[in-house]
């Protein structure tokens, strides 16, 4: 008899007194009514508390902005989904890698790669989560992983208060990656330290009017 | 009888057993004095962060009941919610392996990581390879296994067991970390300082170049959604995003328990683990996998699903909620006892109240040293408040040390002094009349008590009473004496 089938076997036999099942209690919240205001400032305020950067800028700031956050890179990769209108006001001398299905960066490239933007898939504001589904404009999941500098455009329009409103929206099947602020460890008396071996710095701009 | 042919559920193998009675470990371990403030200083810490992040959500009572539900209904119709992950997880180029106990996971795993030509694997902590002690297997077949996460690697080096699910060094403070990490790693900057940020950047130099260059990764799953064949893993430091991104091989170890019927349910889990296990919002990183992504991650992806003990603990109608376990830990964090013995005390993979159940019920009660883990409580409740899932563990460690008794009947020749003196607290309590007589002897008691009207030393095993305390003098008449000569007074 094959494991599987032996395994299967073991179950049923474990569950021969049929145990009832009840119907699963959904009564937990699942709706919001906060506004857009009120959204913005409470995911701020998530993302403030895990030392990632925010800054909440329009539209027509973002090349600006992004410039400024890549001011100590010598190079950014960026998927080949990005608007490269974003990447417009970057200094010539920061080199510029497009990362697509055809010509993907090796490991070690994206090692030597300072800093990588994307934008986000949704974002959820009550937990401080910013999910990344792998979408043309986010890209694979290692250039937002190895480079040590993650600059994330957050759209308002993709920020919802609760995880709940945030799963119709999402496509499960997809490699997802939930960002909540940069990464850290507590393993050393308890003691929460930020910056270990994803990327240590974390900028979001979270951005009105897209 | 079509049901043992079709498999009877056997016990676990692996780290599962107590290597000894827990009241002589835990003798041992209380004697740490070091030990004993690292861990109430780690525990208070948590503890607090825990009750505030919890306190934020107006509906944390009903998220535990929906959590409570999903894992039943799940556990309910196990067999069918793995048929329809593995159809689904398949249907997207992964594949699945079947393991019945710890040893075929192993020979699973060491075939699988051969089969790539690699010779060394890097690890995201998982408690399934730990508990059947994948890298001391893999170890002995000549593959090495890195340790990634920051605790697990710290244990690694010292080449020391885990004493927590979720923080597995939380015996350690500081000072100690920096000990270990002078002395075992190879380019360690001799300066370090016991800061933890300057701890977490030296793990960091050490383990790059591992992250970078692996072929082959294993990790544990936190959960599998029967529904679209989706794995995933929740954790912090981001070595489990690149040993599930960058190698060309992943293989998952994770006990076929973890199955959710539907992907939303990650709703309810998501709010319950993070706040449970390190008092966060949310965990720094979850990543979320279905089979293989062309041109996104390893392309070559294996799930090895696990029994070892876990249909045993399931036919158990009063203890297979155990199964539930979300392994967030927050029971050990709230435990008393957990707090002065550590998590060496209970032997198993896994400590604390939910290892004091878990574990006899994947062994049996009769294996080993395991019969005495349901004492390890004084059945204060604390863990089941804090458990997401509701998990009942007081009522389930009565039960189980009500079938370790049962175990022992009928196995001795001579009665101990407990069976004695349970038989004659049941004649004395079964009449009136029985507990009259017995209690014309209540003089007695003076007269052995003598002038200061204590009894220092009781005989037999009720001297343990006495080794810490005096029993006072009984009175001189019963309150049925009492009451009958008010009565008749009158």
């Amino acid at each position: 008899m094959s494991a599987k089938d032996e395994i299967l076997g073991r179950i049923r036999t474990a569950l021969a007194d049929a145990p009832r099942v009840e119907e699963v209690p959904r009564s937990y919240r699942t709706t919001s009514s906060l506004s857009e205001e009120e959204l913005i400032e409470l995911l701020v305020d998530r993302l403030v508390d895990y030392k990632a950067g925010v800054d909440v800028i329009d539209a027509a700031d973002i090349p600006t902005f992004v410039a400024s956050k890549l001011d100590a890179a010598h190079s950014v990769v960026y998927p080949h989904g990005l608007d490269t209108g974003w990447l417009q006001a970057v200094p010539e001398s920061v080199q510029r890698h497009m990362d697509a299905p055809g010509s993907m960066l090796t490991i070690p490239e994206l090692d030597a790669t300072s800093a990588v933007v994307t934008s986000s898939a949704i974002s959820v504001a009550e937990s401080g989560t910013i999910i990344l589904d792998g979408e043309p404009d986010q890209g694979r999941r290692a250039i937002s992983l190895v480079p040590d500098h993650h600059v994330c455009i957050v759209p308002v329009s993709t920020i919802v208060q609760l995880l709940p409103e945030a799963m119709p929206r999402l496509e499960v099947t997809r490699p997802q990656t939930w960002i909540s602020g940069p990464s850290a460890t507590s393993d050393i008396e308890l003691e929460r330290v930020e910056g270990v071996h994803g990327p240590r710095t974390l900028d979001v701009l979270i951005v009105r009017g897209l | 009888m079509s049901q043992v042919f079709l498999g009877m559920p056997a016990p676990g193998a692996g780290n599962l057993f107590a290597e000894e009675q827990f009241p002589a470990a835990a003798h041992r371990e209380l004697g740490n004095t070091q030990l004993r403030a690292n861990l109430r200083h780690a525990t208070h810490t948590i503890r607090d962060k825990r009750i505030r992040v919890v306190g934020e959500l107006p509906d944390w009572e009903a998220l535990r009941d929906a959590g409570s539900a999903i894992k039943d209904a799940s556990m309910a119709n196990l067999d069918q919610r793995l048929e329809e992950f593995e159809k689904n997880f398949t249907a997207r180029g992964g594949i699945i392996h079947w393991a019945r106990d710890a040893d075929e996971a192993n020979q699973i795993v060491t075939r699988l990581v051969r089969d790539t030509g690699s010779d060394e694997v890097v690890k995201v902590k998982s408690m399934a390879t730990q508990e059947i002690g994948l890298n001391e297997h893999l170890e002995a077949q000549g593959i090495a296994a890195f340790e990634t996460d920051l605790a697990e690697l710290i244990v690694q080096l010292d080449h020391d067991k885990p004493s927590h699910i979720l923080v597995p060094a939380i015996h350690k403070n500081r000072t100690e970390v920096r000990d270990i990490f002078l002395r075992e790693m190879p380019q360690v900057d001799p300066a370090l300082t016991n800061e933890p940020a300057k701890l977490a950047e030296a793990a960091r130099l050490h383990l790059r170049k591992k992250f970078l260059s692996a072929k082959v990764a294993i990790s544990g799953a936190n959960f599998a959604l029967a529904d679209t064949g989706t794995l995933g893993v929740v954790e912090s430091e981001g070595n489990g995003r690149m040993c599930l991104t960058l190698p060309e091989t992943l293989i998952t170890v994770m006990g076929i328990e973890k199955v959710l019927p539907n992907w939303q349910d990650i709703e309810v889990f998501m709010q319950l683990l993070p706040r449970s296990s390190t008092g966060e919002r949310m965990n720094p990183y979850t990543s979320l996998w279905t089979g293989v992504t062309e041109n996104d991650g390893p392309q070559n992806v294996h799930l090895v699903l696990l029994d070892n003990g876990r249909t045993r603990a399931l036919s158990d109608k009063f203890g297979r909620t155990a199964l539930n376990c979300i392994r967030c830990s927050a029971c050990m964090n709230v435990c008393p006892v957990y707090e002065r013995t550590g998590g060496h005390a209970y032997g198993s993979t896994y400590p604390g109240p939910i290892g004091a159940i878990l574990s006899p019920l994947l062994t049996g009660i009769e294996a080993e040293e395991n019969n005495s883990l349901p004492y390890a409580s004084s059945l204060c409740g604390a863990c089941y408040d804090a458990c997401p899932v509701k998990i009942n563990i007081p009522e389930i460690l009565v039960h189980l040390r009500g079938e370790d008794v049962d175990s022992k009947r009928g196995k001795k020749l001579l009665p101990t002094q407990m069976d004695l003196l349970m038989k004659g607290g049941s004649w004395a309590l079964s009449s009136g009349n029985h507990l009259g007589l017995l209690e014309k002897a209540l003089p007695l008691g003076k007269l052995v008590a003598g002038k200061d009207k204590k009894i220092k030393k009781l005989p037999g095993i009720a001297a343990g009473w006495t080794s810490s305390r005096d029993l006072p003098a009984p009175p001189s008449k019963s309150f049925r004496d009492w009451w009958k000569s008010e009565k008749e007074g009158k």
